[in-house]
């Protein structure tokens, strides 16, 4: 065949199969909202995802967190003293976390953290006909193992953002106070007088729900779509990876773009 | 209401677009009996059994279970069938994260509202009747083939279901634990009054205890019979599947053009 | 794993995070003095605003008495005019002055009321009538150059 030829159906292919698991993930989305009913009826399920989903992520959050606080601290400190104004430097730390580095860090390592456990776990329970079987029994599966999955995600993921921005501005405090000697005063009270509650706390944590809803729903269908092998598995996992993270830099310039225009 | 034959499969065809796996197939299954269903591997045996689960629809003809066309239930329809049956899984699907006390009462608190204390009594009780009432604490991990599918047979019958099903129950397994399921198998059938549909390729196992034996081979029904009568068989696929002969009706190659051009014309 | 002790966890969790949510809320953003109970509206209208923006603060002596609620422009004068709202516990003499400041050299502009002497009380709707515009520094270095200039001329 002509290498043109062969070029472009090789893009076409990528183009219809990128669209086809496009369409699929939506119809898994939905399905997992139609059988929320069933997980929030039985709320233990949920309570105990949330448990390998949030406090199982809690230790790579705070540490993170705190590290990335401390290094904007720093950072800022250098650039700030140049214009004479480091007592900012508590605004620009509770800003650059609350508006960014909190969903958006939080989110990539919930991808990378349990993003990836979902879709392993669920990945072998497939390879290993464990949905099948209850599928047989007449449960259905996204009712018992997909949804409240889901909704563990998309709870935690808020509170894991909100934490990571509050012990961010502590590693920040840490740096800038006790350390270089911003006057503790100045810190608190500047950053209190610039950040805005409805626009930069509420803000962060929409960014944050919708970054749970897409990096849980794509772990959950990487996992549900994967070839029941060993290799299949394994694929899934670095493409849960791949995806949510790009996913959530894109959906977060969208995100801001909406809300710097309001 | 009961049917004699609580399934029947009337002119089933199936396949993947433009393969057919099955064509044209037709087999009855009597209450009570424990039937098998034997071919070679990849020739679409446990799409049967998922066929009669309702996992997949069928392309042409129909299933039916209990009177009902399975195909044309809805989803309640479906898992209002599903609820009749158990089915043993080919390497048992148990659920990893769960014991095998927790395996075994699943089914049972997902679908029933039953006391904790009487869960826990029937849960024993199905172990018991697998022989691994003792084991009731370990999780799947620490079990060894032949108890997970023990164990899986157990959670199967849970609900005590008109039919079970089982999926190659005998693969991988050593001829002890393969003689103790064979034996299940036929007491479980016989103690519950259920239908049993066995889907496999051990000779052996399934002259020993089948009422009924279908052969599949190429999509259809080879043959079909009682053990006795297929034993003396002189089709010559069914004698060449009893007697495990390496090539007959079913050659040892694959689909191939001929040797000679595959090696002078290789592109 | 036990249900209670994953019961415990979870809970914790939810808690920790809720906790978060509350320090960044009160310590960090300005959700306190954000809050300002019970307002009332006045208008001041202005030749030029500069870079005042929604929601900045107004304040009176240095305390933030209120914040601005939103920002028009008047066709018929061709003017802005700003709606500030006041907290109800800081009554203003109707001839209070309402100027635009800016905070530090590049900071941000806020509004600042320096009151009057009058008995009666700005009431709700009211209209502030001495207002002092933004500074604009472009306006403020050329009138600087040519002050300059004209003093070099007289010499």
């Amino acid at each position: 065949m002509n290498p043109i030829f062969k070029i472009l159906s090789n893009i076409g292919n990528q183009v219809t199969s990128r669209i086809w698991r496009l369409g699929s993930a939506t119809r898994l989305f939905c399905l997992t909202l139609i059988y929320s009913s069933e997980s929030f009826r039985r709320i233990h399920l949920t309570i105990r995802e949330i448990y390998f989903t949030g406090v199982m992520s809690l230790i790579i959050i705070v540490v993170s967190a705190f590290f990335v606080g401390m290094v904007l601290g720093l950072q800022g400190y250098y650039t700030l003293q140049k214009y004479g104004s480091s007592e900012s430097i508590g605004v620009l730390v509770a800003l650059a976390l609350l508006r960014e580095l909190g969903p958006v860090v939080t989110a990539l390592l919930f991808a990378g953290r349990a993003g990836t456990a979902i879709t392993a776990e669920i990945g072998l329970m497939k390879a290993t006909e464990q949905l099948s079987a209850m599928e047989m029994m007449a449960i259905s599966p996204i009712a018992r193992i997909i949804s409240p999955r889901f909704w563990a995600g998309v709870i935690s993921m808020p509170i894991l953002a909100s934490i990571f921005s509050m012990v961010g501005v502590m590693g920040g405090y840490l740096v800038a106070v006790p350390i270089i000697g911003v006057d503790h005063g100045a810190f608190w009270s500047q950053m209190n007088v610039n950040v805005d509650f409805r626009i930069d706390v509420i803000n962060g944590l929409i960014k944050s729900f919708v970054f749970g809803v897409a990096c849980t729903i794509i772990a959950l269908y990487e996992g549900y779509d994967a070839p029941p092998t060993a290799e299949g598995v394994s694929r899934a996992t670095t493409r849960t990876v791949v995806t949510s993270s790009l996913t959530v830099l894109g959906l977060d310039f969208i995100l801001t773009s909406f809300m710097m225009s309001n | 209401m009961a049917q004699k034959n609580i399934v029947e499969i009337k002119n089933l065809s199936f396949g993947y677009g433009n393969f057919m796996l099955h064509k044209d197939i037709s087999m009855v299954f009597p209450r009570g009996k424990v039937t098998a269903i034997m071919g070679g591997s990849g020739c679409g045996k446990t799409t049967i059994l998922r066929l009669i689960g309702g996992q997949i629809k069928p392309k042409a003809g129909q299933v039916t279970v209990d009177g009902k066309i399975v195909h044309k239930q809805d989803r309640q329809g479906i898992y209002e069938l599903r609820r009749k049956m158990g089915m043993l899984f080919q390497h048992g699907a148990l659920f990893t994260d769960l014991s095998v006390f927790d395996n075994v009462a699943f089914p049972m608190r997902e679908h029933t509202k039953l006391p904790e204390s009487m869960i826990r009594d029937l849960v024993l009780m199905k172990l018991n009747a697998v022989g691994l009432r003792g084991a009731h604490k370990l999780m799947p991990t620490e079990l060894s083939g032949g108890m997970a599918r023990r164990v899986a047979l157990a959670r199967a019958i849970a609900l005590d279901p008109d039919i079970i099903m089982y999926d190659e129950p005998f693969a991988g397994l050593d001829p002890i634990s393969m003689a103790v399921i064979c034996d299940l198998i036929r007491t479980l059938n016989d103690a519950l009054g259920a239908t049993s549909i066995i889907v496999t390729h051990d000779v052996e196992e399934a002259f020993s205890f089948a009422d009924y034996i279908y052969f599949v081979a190429d999509g259809s029904v080879a043959a079909e019979g009682t053990p006795k009568e297929l034993s003396k068989s002189k089709l010559p696929f069914v004698h060449q599947f009893v007697h495990g002969e390496k090539d007959g009706p079913v050659p040892f190659h694959h689909n191939a053009p001929s040797y000679k051009k595959d090696i002078y014309e290789w592109v | 794993m036990d249900k209670t002790i994953l019961d415990i966890w979870v809970g914790l969790f939810v808690a920790i995070g809720i906790a978060a949510l509350m320090g960044l809320a009160m310590r960090v953003g300005n959700l306190t003095s954000n809050t300002l109970g019970e307002t009332y509206t006045i208008t001041a209208n202005y030749e030029n605003i500069g870079g005042l923006k929604p929601r900045a603060p107004v304040k009176s002596s240095g305390v933030v008495v209120g914040r601005i609620d939103k920002i028009q422009f008047d066709t018929q004068a061709y003017q802005a005019v700003v709606t500030l709202k006041i907290d109800k516990r800081y009554p203003f003499p109707k001839d209070t002055f309402a100027n635009i400041y800016t905070s530090g050299l590049l900071g941000e502009q806020y509004i600042s009321l320096e009151a009057g002497g009058d008995d009666h009380f700005l009431k709700e709707g009211d209209r502030v009538s001495k207002t002092q515009d933004a500074v604009v520094l472009e306006k403020l270095i050329s009138q600087f150059l040519y002050s300059k200039a004209s003093e070099e001329s007289k010499k």
